[in-house]
């Protein structure tokens, strides 16, 4: 066999077969890009969401946190904690106490810095955890603990 | 006493030996994230966990382009028989790799997240604050500009010389890297999407382009330790990045299971990654095959070694541990869990931090004009190195499997209302997570005896 199967056919395996299923790749992004605006709401995106997110990312959340499961797992999933903590009726008191309450200096406890962020601020970074709480995940995470 | 057989190869030791500094600085900061697992207080107010972590996973990623650089500069020359197009520039470009990633990590250590943000004008271009593309924006154009560079000098060196398999699968697994990168500035206010192509830079250079990098410096460091025929080598290369390629592109699937994507990729996913154990498996076999088969008894053992411990640990750590959690059914339970963490320790090491150690410990002898290969006493502390590590992180993963297992059973598997929360968990888990802190402090230890093994010498015969 080894004599019959040649570098050459190895190599065109190699470049057709890349090619082959990175087109199939790209066609099924192209159809799920399509799909997306059905289940992530992008209507609902707010300037405030906007700036949440951005928010979001200039303190690095996700060096601690995860979020629909992606990032770090020294500290909660906040994909859902809208829901968690309280939704419609009590996130946002609760999310404000939370952020000024912060560092707890719970001896050994794991500690979240303080990030010194205005009202407005901690609500811009609600209002992008509510957008996202929403967002169709196909069901994950399995319970409200994320 | 000169033993390059191309002059220009030499540019390749500042990047081998600043990889290995910055893969010291990793592995300590390795060390103080997994002591805030368990005495969360610990440097809470000097290095925040998320600091931390930003800087042992952006060390990682950059010792190992440095490693990259460092193998594809040593290679090209001697594969395409013929001297680097340009020294100099390889030089220029390795000083402003380093400054820019030691200016990066400075900054990480020495302002808040935030505010280097707002110094480094992330607001004009926000790419900053996503999981590995924590750099600033002007660091990541820095970096392409020096991939440009690179790109351009070998490709010059590659034109001129002769065109082997080797090169050809090293410049388009070093290309498709330039070019995924380029996802990292597309950063759009929708999360969902933003995640989705996130996944353009992440998953198609860990389990895409960069296998094409691991095969290829594998298969010329097979050549030269067993000396058997390049031909037979490069045809079985193609076939195993061919079986990488086919499995790994629509694996990707395998990170759109929960993220506001049609439930198709779920079974794409989870079919065509069953498939990615596949390549790994059959670089095992490669590997040992070409060992056996081998012409010759090359005098560098520790580089043998290496290329046979790289394949096997990637194996276990990309293709078993990878397996484990990547069916659609059973990632709803251990998506984001300390599976994942185990998988990723694993197999970052036995891919990725081992193939460069691999091209190192081949090419390090010769670029210090020792010749084929250090003396016994260095090879031994060498392997010495290569068995602490290895063994250290085999334990890491698994001891956060175990904590991973764990996890799952409280926090995920019971309904709300029974599940434990998060905090109350990882309680539970500690007993793991000291025992994952000792296996770190093994793996440093690992680590100092290998690079101690640069200066190791022959005893002088009395």
């Amino acid at each position: 066999m080894s004599e019959r199967f040649t570098k050459g056919m190895a190599r065109n395996i190699y470049y057709g077969g890349s090619v082959f299923f990175f087109l199939i790749f790209l066609a099924l992004t192209f159809h799920t890009t399509k799909v997306m605006p059905e289940r992530d709401h992008r209507e609902n995106i707010t300037e405030a969401v906007a700036n949440g997110k951005e928010l979001w990312e200039e303190n690095n959340c996700i060096g601690c946190h995860s979020l629909i499961g992606e990032g770090a797992y020294f500290a909660p999933e906040l994909g859902n904690v809208y829901i968690r903590r309280g939704g419609e009726a009590g996130f946002k008191a609760f999310f404000n106490g939370w952020m000024k309450a912060q560092p707890l200096n719970i001896p050994g406890r794991r500690q979240m810095p303080n990030f010194h962020l205005s009202d407005k601020e901690i609500d811009d970074l609600a209002e992008f955890l509510k957008w996202t709480s929403e967002l169709d995940t196909n069901d994950w995470p399995p319970n409200i603990e994320g | 006493m000169n033993t390059l057989k191309y002059q220009s190869q030499a540019v390749a030791k500042p990047y081998f030996i600043f990889a290995l500094i910055l893969f010291v600085g990793q592995i300590l900061f390795g060390l103080v994230m997994g002591l805030q697992y368990v005495v969360g207080d610990f440097l809470a107010g000097a290095i925040p966990f998320n600091v931390a972590r930003m800087v042992h996973t952006n060390l990682l990623i950059v010792w190992l382009l440095f490693g990259f650089m460092g193998a594809a500069y040593y290679m090209v020359p001697e594969e395409s028989e013929t001297e680097l197009y340009s020294p100099k520039l390889a030089i220029i470009l390795f000083w402003i790799f380093a400054a820019a990633g030691v200016a990066t990590i400075l900054g990480y250590l020495l302002v808040p997240y935030s505010t280097l943000a707002h110094y480094t004008l992330n607001e004009l271009w926000p790419t900053m604050g996503r999981e590995f593309l924590e750099q600033p924006t002007i660091t990541k154009i820095g970096i392409v500009v020096v991939c440009l560079g690179f790109l351009f000098n070998l490709g010059m060196t590659i034109l001129k010389g002769r065109k082997t398999a080797i090169n050809m699968v090293l410049m388009t697994g070093l290309i498709g890297l330039a070019v995924f990168f380029l996802f990292a500035f597309y950063n759009p206010t929708n999360l969902a999407l933003d995640k989705y192509f996130w996944w353009f830079v992440v998953h198609l250079w860990v389990e895409g382009v960069w296998e094409l990098i691991m095969g290829a410096i594998l298969a010329y460091v097979l050549i030269k330790v067993t000396g058997v025929d390049r031909e037979v080598i490069e045809k079985w290369l193609y076939v195993i990045i061919a079986m990488a390629l086919i499995s790994g592109i629509l694996g990707t699937g395998h990170h759109f299971y929960w993220l506001t994507t049609p439930e198709y990729w779920q079974w794409v996913g989870s079919i065509f990654s069953a498939i990615e154990p596949l390549p790994f498996f059959a670089m095992v076999l490669y590997a040992f095959n070409m060992v056996n088969r081998r012409r010759r008894e090359h005098p560098n053992k520790a580089a043998t070694l290496w290329a046979l411990g790289t394949s096997v640990m990637a194996f276990l750590g990309a293709g078993v541990w990878g397996f484990l959690h990547t069916l659609a059914p059973v990632n709803y339970y251990t998506h984001g869990s300390q599976i994942t963490a185990a998988h990723g320790h694993m197999a970052f090491y036995g891919a990725y931090a081992m193939i460069v150690m691999t091209i190192i410990s081949y090419a390090m002898p010769k670029l210090r004009g020792i010749g084929e290969a250090n003396c016994n006493r260095a090879q031994v502390r060498e392997m010495w190195g290569f068995w602490l590590m290895t063994v250290a992180m085999v334990f890491i993963t698994l001891f956060l499997t175990g904590a991973g297992v764990l996890q799952v059973w409280l926090q995920r598997l019971p309904e709300s209302g029974e599940a434990l929360g998060f905090m109350v968990t990882q309680d539970k888990l500690a007993i793991f997570y000291w025992l994952r802190e000792i296996a770190g402090v093994f793996f440093l230890g690992g680590l100092l005896c290998y690079i101690s093994s640069f200066w190791v010498k022959e005893k002088a015969a009395s």
